[in-house]
């Protein structure tokens, strides 16, 4: 549509000022990709209403700021009310678009797309959040974990700081007779499914209560939010607690090295998350990037425990009028300077295969 | 029409606006009603289809896991919970709290007793969020303190028994509930107290008896349906608090006289937790344990109106 008519458009912009300060007086200028590696922010106006995913909504303040900064007359409002509700919400038809830390469900589909009169409505992988493993444990700041000792840790087999397996993945470290104080969230979770898909994939017997939002092992204790569980960790020396890297990070808590299919115990960075990633299997069709994540993947130098929240968006006949928005909005988020932003707020950018198939399922929407 | 002599009152002043006035009342009265049967009526419509997929015994079952498939839920150990919780609360609160309130209406100088009044009611206006998260962040510490020290001295209790960790317990839940119903409790008894018969008080101090045995004998018999209420009341809140309990327990879903081991879980704290990420199915049976705390909560204000009533006889004939 607008892409055509403004090509030339956009060119001239592009000469008269570089990148992004053009939105403004530009207002329908709407290439999406000018030139090689320089990024245009395609610009609409008009209110969304989105909510979902808690997991990505330091991820959308971000976008969001960046684009309403861009486009003068866009609103964009994302409400961080759990990938349930947000869903529940996209399916009755009060969010414009949802984030969900899981992909549609089978019961799910049918009633999204009926939201989306008949369509297909896709998910669309946009935030890669590392899960990280911190702890807080007196005179050790260099923890390694193989999978089948973090599945022990938390089902509760393994008890004490000084475990024969825990000694064995930390040779030469000095490991206190301390109880194990295992922290887990006690609200359903995305963080909860992928720690504990994680787990089944990769811990094998060692793990025995499946995936799942909801945490089932017993004992440990329970705390609400990433936040609550970064507190809990953070206040109790001898706990140990999994958590999205940006809460870990703000409590300033040590993180364990995570044993991956490669036989490498790999440090949590963004670059290793998103090599795990780069592995999934796109499960989705059509313009739908459903991804499998392969926990247990071989990839050297990949950090297996990894979360990816998706964009829950009709791919046509979407709410009236907002379509122009959506996919303008969509488009800045997927591109390389959305992803960009990413990187400082405890978020791993999306891998350049799985991004490129985004890129064009929004590019296809209408 | 004339009336003869001056029997009759005039007939149409001010009528209308007597006429207004008993309407908007009657409205006012009646929108009580339609509140609750409405959200009786709200609660049961919604409940009904998750009650109906439940696997489990959704009486007897602990746990809590009406998102996967099938669904099994149960309301035992949030109801647990639920209960004990504003056990604790009670028991520490009530004492403190009479305590409080006697010495505001008997005791203290009327400038201490005004000043204190206004910080005991400044307590009831804190958010609750805000007590959890003082409970979490810092109450915690000296209550794991104690929980240390209860289980090394009484561990032969049930209630003290275990090997940790403690501290996200029943007992913190307890306590930091037990500040947030302390207000509620101390004001309202204190006004009750104050309203004692100043001639019981005299009679009673005219006879010899002492300070105390003037509270025993005049103020506690004559305020104690006031007491009874305030402390339903007070319960009343106990049992309905969400935040301070979703930020304080440790959310393990058993039912256990323990009250210093990590865990524990409560209904209202559980549909603060479950509710973001809930589908159809969690959202049904969140909503059903709503309905199954309005019951409790209707038993227990059903109770306090039969033991105010009983005591009003008899304090009125007293009087």
């Amino acid at each position: 549509m607008k892409l055509q008519r403004h090509g030339t458009v956009a060119v001239a912009v592009l000469t008269a000022s570089l990148a992004l300060g053009a939105c403004g007086a530009e207002k329908d200028t709407g290439a999406a990709v000018v030139g090689a590696n320089v990024w245009k922010i395609n610009c609409a106006t008009g209110t969304l209403n989105a909510q979902g995913s808690s997991a990505q909504k330091n991820a959308m303040d971000e976008w969001r700021k960046n684009y309403q900064q861009q486009c003068p007359g866009s609103t964009i409002n994302y409400e961080p009310t759990g990938s349930g509700a947000g869903v529940q919400a996209f399916i009755s038809g009060t969010a414009d678009f949802a984030g969900s830390d899981t992909a549609l469900t089978s019961a799910q589909q049918p009633q999204a797309n009926g939201r989306c009169g008949g369509n297909q409505a896709v998910n669309l992988p946009m935030v890669v959040g590392p899960i990280a493993v911190a702890y807080n444990l007196s005179g050790v700041d260099n923890l390694q974990l193989k999978p089948n000792t973090l599945a022990g840790i938390f089902s509760g087999d393994i008890e004490q700081w000084d475990d024969d397996a825990i000694k064995a993945d930390n040779p030469g470290a000095a490991l206190p007779s301390e109880t194990i104080q295992s922290v887990h969230r006690s609200d359903e979770s995305g963080t909860t499914g992928n720690f504990t898909g994680y787990l089944t994939a990769a811990a094998g017997s060692s793990w025995t209560f499946g995936q799942g939002q909801a945490w089932k092992a017993p004992g440990g204790t329970g705390s609400k939010g990433s936040d609550g569980v970064a507190q809990s960790v953070s206040s109790t020396d001898g706990s140990i607690g999994y958590m999205e890297l940006s809460f870990a990070e703000n409590a300033g808590l040590n993180m364990a090295k995570i044993q991956n299919g490669a036989g490498q115990f790999q440090e949590l960075t963004p670059e290793a998350a998103s090599k795990t990633i780069e592995g999934a299997q796109i499960t989705g069709t059509g313009n739908d990037v459903t991804l499998n994540i392969d926990y247990a993947t071989k990839a050297a130098g990949a950090y297996p425990i990894v979360l990816v929240t998706y964009e829950i968006v009709c791919s046509k006949g979407g709410p009236a009028g907002k379509t122009p928005l959506i996919k303008g909005f969509l488009d800045y988020t997927a591109s390389g300077d959305g992803q960009g932003v990413l990187n400082g707020l405890g978020y791993a950018p999306l891998p350049g295969n799985v991004q490129s198939r985004v890129q064009s399922s929004v590019n296809n929407i209408s | 029409m004339v009336q003869p002599g001056g029997g009759w009152l005039p007939r149409r002043k001010g009528f209308g606006a007597e006429r207004a006035f008993s309407t908007l009342t009657l409205v006012a009265g009646a929108m009580v009603l339609v509140i609750i049967v409405a959200i009786t009526a709200f609660l049961i419509a919604k409940a009904i289809p998750a009650l109906q997929a439940d696997e489990a015994n959704f009486i007897t079952e602990t746990d809590w896991f009406p998102n996967q498939e099938p669904p099994e839920f149960g309301i035992a150990a949030i109801a647990w919970g639920t209960l004990v919780t504003s056990l604790i609360a009670l028991i520490v609160a009530v004492p403190i709290a009479l305590g409080i309130a006697l010495y505001l209406s008997h005791y203290a100088g009327r400038r201490v007793a005004t000043t204190f009044g206004f910080l005991v009611d400044l307590l009831a206006a804190v958010p609750s969020v805000v007590f959890g998260l003082w409970g979490f962040i810092v109450f915690i510490r000296p209550v794991r303190t104690f929980s240390v020290w209860l289980n090394d001295y009484f561990g032969w209790l049930p209630f003290f028994d275990g090997t940790g960790p403690f501290g996200r317990s029943f007992l913190l839940g307890g306590l930091v509930l037990a500040i947030m119903v302390l207000p509620i409790i101390t004001a309202l008894s204190r006004e009750v107290f104050m309203q004692t018969p100043t001639t019981d008080e005299e009679a009673a101090l005219s006879l010899g008896a002492t300070r105390w045995e003037m509270i025993r004998t005049a103020v506690l018999p004559y305020g104690r349906a006031g007491v009874i209420a305030s402390i339903m009341l007070g319960l009343g809140r106990a049992l309905g608090e969400t935040i301070a309990l979703a930020l304080t327990l440790g959310f393990i879903n058993e039912i256990t006289v323990n009250i210093i081991q990590n865990g524990g879980n409560s209904i209202a704290a559980n549909i603060a937790n479950g509710f973001g990420e809930a589908g159809d199915i969690g959202r049904g049976a969140l909503i059903a344990s709503g309905l199954v705390l309005f019951g409790i909560t209707l038993v227990v204000n059903a109770a306090a109106r039969v033991i105010i009533y009983r005591r009003r006889e008899f304090t009125e004939s007293a009087a």
